[in-house]
């Protein structure tokens, strides 16, 4: 556990790359295969389950530090992370300890079998024996919020560096179902792939955006200079789901999404067609709600996805269907490196055998003469409730993440509002005591009513100069958040706008963010909610 | 005992309305006292201010007669301009109006004081900035006892805990050391007046050359006019040839991270001292290798050490985590309430790189 402690502040002391990567070779080379391999789940965020719920540890931790449970609270405002305002405020420790990383997360796997006092006496006892570095780490593995400022891909690279095996290679071997209990490091690095995870998905290839903002709009000629001749390039539809990875291997249905997580059993319709498919197939595509042939806003699918169970009412409210677009594996044999028309080809044949096209369907490709014709359609995505369109090289291969060049994004511009910033709410991890989470509001007769939050879009110096606003304008507060005296204006971009009878103001903004800032406006020339609802169609 | 009881009882029935009869009031321009007719720490114009200390949030410019702490002369001339100045020694009082003031040592900065006002018995006492630990260049902290204690508390939160001083010491030597080895050149930032020089102080000076940013080389020359003995260090002038300082260390005030000034030194491994550095997310936020938690003012227990210290019945919170400490101290039993004034942002340092953020006060 020390060595994964100070695995985590050598890393947090430097922000260049080849440092990271050289302080993960370093602790690699030095620690056993157990920690490696703990070490590795944990940064592939493979967490051990909570055993202790947050509100008793938050609770004995008040104990020990002899505070009330307001000052704890107001303590957590300042820091923004449960686990390091814990390890701040607990007293000196009386001891040390000696475990390793594997040891302390076997111990936590342990605590399942323990009743209430026996974890708190386990607790207490491991808070006293470490310092505060460690007791920082242990609290975020034990809280189930362990994260880390380490990408994938440069455990990838300091583990490929170590190993001579491929980066892709790599990548590819760390995802899927494995467990650190039972894989071995031994079994990472052997030259041939000694995995018998039939579950282990591949690495999704990801794209760049086109264009970032509304104000980098990129026309038809920019797209001509920077992408060559249209006919190089198949356009899809960008579809607003959720990305998903489908199995089929040794009889076994599988469906990963993009993050990683095993969501088979969150769509059981989508196993009929999956059932179907030959052995040994592997397809990427969109997991969408459907209706007919018109696919549904994301909202529909969003408020399916938060439900624990799946009721027949909830699944007769958002049908799934399944937009494919690519296919990685054939017949048991990996055909990523094929070019994308061969594969296309045989997505399109997969689709072509399948009984049921109305659940399992074809990504359409969209035929372009020039970059003007699709620039005209992309104006129109809106209108085939997609998000933009998704251009790929015909002759490319299949990447390993987010690679330039091949697959590009190009979303539609975004709707947008000006609105009034009414209440703020600090942040967290970097934006830790600054006032950084807003909520905006447009007029409704002569009031302001909410219709949206929004975190990001705001340079450093902006965020200052917010925080330095809400700090002295403040009118209420409600445990954490502030009302703020309306005074600022914002343009917020937002992807799509639905009926909702949840909000108050009756609409709800599809991903919302703060396009800039308008020191132009007073909040007398923000928009209306009438002008919202206009946009409903 | 029954002066005791008169002056508990007012305090707790009149709150903020009996101030007009206290003896420090707050109004619009500062801590006022009205039987003095003077200001300690203003932070618009006045006729008469006493100064706590030389920060520019609490000596300001406008002033037309200043007292100070001796040790705050020169500083003040450098950055005030030629004012009408006076000044007093620690334990030494002068009677302004009927009103006797006296300064006590408050540990935060060369020449900080806290200002202990009496009149008529009544004995308050403004901390201006404070610190407990003794850092070798300010004379140490001294609790004054009192009626009435104002307070400062930056960091009025029970996350904030400092190790000792020496421990910081350490981790930045240590670091600077291994920077030196690898060819680097150590940047570390903190404020120009105070932590600068307790960093110098702290270096290890057979490591290798300490360099300074013009804003500090020019606090330090101030500081040594008026006697205060500082470690060697070379001024970065225009002339500088940046390759040199590799293997060297640079300070800087925050108001330099990141500007052009910084970015021309070659292979930098940058550092940042200040108590705001024992939050992770404000250490990530300010894309510094490393966070030094080392700070001039008091942290949680010393605060409250010092409050208690001084015997008060009442304590009043000018700056910092004034809403949260004061509840705090309420609960246990103290008579503690907040004031609003305009310390705790520091401004002056708006030099070759722009804005100081408020968060910058170090």
């Amino acid at each position: 556990m020390k060595d994964f402690a100070k695995l985590f502040s050598d890393l947090d002391e430097t922000n260049k790359t080849s440092e990271k990567v050289r302080i993960l070779k370093d602790y690699f080379m030095f620690v056993s295969d157990e920690d490696k391999i703990s070490t590795l789940a944990l940064f592939t965020g493979r967490k051990p389950r909570r055993q202790i719920n947050s509100t008793l540890i938050k609770t004995w931790a008040m104990e020990l530090a002899h505070i009330p449970g307001w000052l704890f609270e107001e303590s957590y405002q300042v820091v923004g992370d449960l686990g390091e305002t814990i390890a701040l405020l607990l007293p000196e420790p009386g001891g040390s300890q000696d475990k390793s990383l594997t040891e302390w997360i076997a111990e936590i796997n342990g605590l399942a079998a323990l009743d209430e006092g026996e974890k708190k006496e386990w607790l207490l006892s491991a808070w006293d024996s470490m310092d505060r570095q460690e007791r920082f780490v242990f609290n975020k593995i034990l809280t189930g919020s362990f994260r880390v400022g380490v990408s994938h891909s440069l455990i990838v690279k300091a583990l490929a560096e170590l190993s001579g095996l491929g980066a892709s290679v790599l990548t590819h071997r760390i995802m899927g179902n494995w467990d650190p209990a039972t894989f071995s490091f031994h079994d990472l690095m052997q030259e041939q792939d000694a995995s018998e995870d039939i579950s282990r998905p591949y690495p999704f290839c990801l794209a760049y955006p086109v264009q970032e903002t509304s104000d980098q709009a990129k026309s038809a000629e920019d797209l001509d200079v920077a992408l060559g001749s249209p006919e190089q390039w198949q356009a899809e539809w960008k579809w607003d789901g959720i990305r998903a990875q489908v199995i089929f291997r040794g009889g076994e249905i599988f469906i990963w999404s993009r993050g990683e997580d095993l969501v088979t059993d969150k769509f059981p319709e989508l196993h009929r067609f999956i059932s179907e498919l030959p052995d040994g197939t592997v397809l990427d595509g969109e997991a969408i709600c459907f209706s007919g042939s018109c696919p549904l806003p994301f909202n529909v699918l969003q408020t399916r996805i938060g439900r624990k169970n799946l009721t027949k009412k909830i699944m007769a409210e958002s049908p799934m269907a399944f937009i494919v677009y690519d296919c990685l594996e054939f017949e048991g044999d990996d055909i990523r490196s094929m070019p994308l028309r061969h594969r296309r080809a045989v997505v399109e044949r997969l689709h072509a055998m399948s009984k049921h096209q109305d659940i399992f369907r074809l990504s359409e490709v969209v035929p372009f003469d020039s970059w003007q014709d699709l620039y005209d359609l992309r104006l129109t995505a809106r209108e085939h409730v997609a998000e933009g369109f998704m251009l790929k090289r015909v002759e490319s291969v299949y990447q390993t993440g987010r690679k330039r060049g091949d697959w590009w994004k190009w979303k539609v511009d975004p709707l947008t509002v000006d609105a009034v910033m009414v209440y703020a709410q600090k942040g967290h991890g970097r934006r830790a005591d600054l006032y950084t989470d807003y909520t905006f509001a447009v007029w409704d007769g002569d009031k302001l009513v909410p219709v949206a939050k929004a975190y990001s879009g705001l340079t450093d110096k902006e965020i200052n100069q917010v925080d330095h606003y809400v700090k002295r304008n403040t009118l209420e507060k409600f445990g954490p958040v502030r009302t703020v005296k309306p005074g600022l204006v914002f343009e917020i971009g937002f992807e799509a706008i639905n009926a909702s009878p949840r909000h108050k103001s009756g609409v709800a903004l599809r991903f919302p963010r703060i396009l800039r800032w308008r020191h132009d406006k007073k909040i007398e020339e923000a928009d209306h909610l009438e002008a919202l609802k206009s946009m409903l169609g | 005992m029954l002066a005791f009881l008169r002056l508990k009882l007012s305090a707790a029935s009149d709150g903020y309305s009996s101030m007009a009869q206290a003896l420090l009031q707050f109004n619009d321009k500062g801590i006022y006292c009205a039987a003095g007719d003077f200001y300690i720490d203003p932070w618009k114009p006045v006729d008469r201010a006493v100064i706590t200390h030389a920060h520019a949030d609490h000596a300001r410019w406008g002033h037309k007669h200043y007292l100070a702490h001796h040790l705050s002369r020169e500083i003040m001339y450098y950055r005030l301009g030629e004012i009408s100045l006076e000044t007093l020694e620690y334990g030494e009082s002068t009677v302004i109006n009927g009103v006797k003031v006296t300064f006590y040592p408050a540990g935060h900065i060369i020449g900080s004081a806290q200002v202990r006002v009496e009149y008529k018995g009544e004995v308050w006492v403004a901390s201006g900035d404070y610190k407990l630990e003794d850092d070798g260049l300010s004379a140490p902290f001294e609790p004054v006892k009192c009626h009435t204690f104002i307070s400062e508390c930056t960091f009025g939160m029970p996350v904030y805990k400092w190790r000792p001083q020496q421990e910081i010491y350490n981790d930045i030597n240590q670091w600077w050391k291994l920077n030196a080895e690898e060819g680097r050149t150590t940047v570390v930032a903190g404020y120009s007046l105070g932590k600068a020089q307790r960093i110098m102080q702290g270096l290890d000076p057979s490591i290798g050359k300490i360099y300074l940013h013009g804003v500090i080389a020019n606090s330090n020359d101030a500081l040594m006019r008026n006697g205060i003995r500082l470690p060697d260090a070379e001024r970065i002038t225009a002339e500088f040839k940046r390759e040199q300082a590799r293997g060297g260390i640079v300070i800087c005030p925050p108001s330099a991270v990141g500007s052009p000034w910084m970015r021309k030194f070659p292979s930098v491994s940058f550092g940042y001292c200040s108590g705001w550095m024992a939050i992770r997310g404000a250490k990530r936020r300010r894309a510094a290798d490393r966070g030094f938690v080392l700070s001039d003012h008091a942290d949680w227990d010393d605060l409250i050490k010092a409050i208690y210290a001084t015997e008060c019945e009442s304590v009043c919170l000018t700056h910092g985590s004034t809403a949260s400490f004061s509840r705090y101290l309420r609960e246990q039993g103290l008579d503690a309430y907040e004031a609003e004034t305009h310390y705790g942002v520091e401004d002056d340092e708006v030099g070759e790189a722009g804005e100081t953020k408020a968060e910058d006060v170090i």
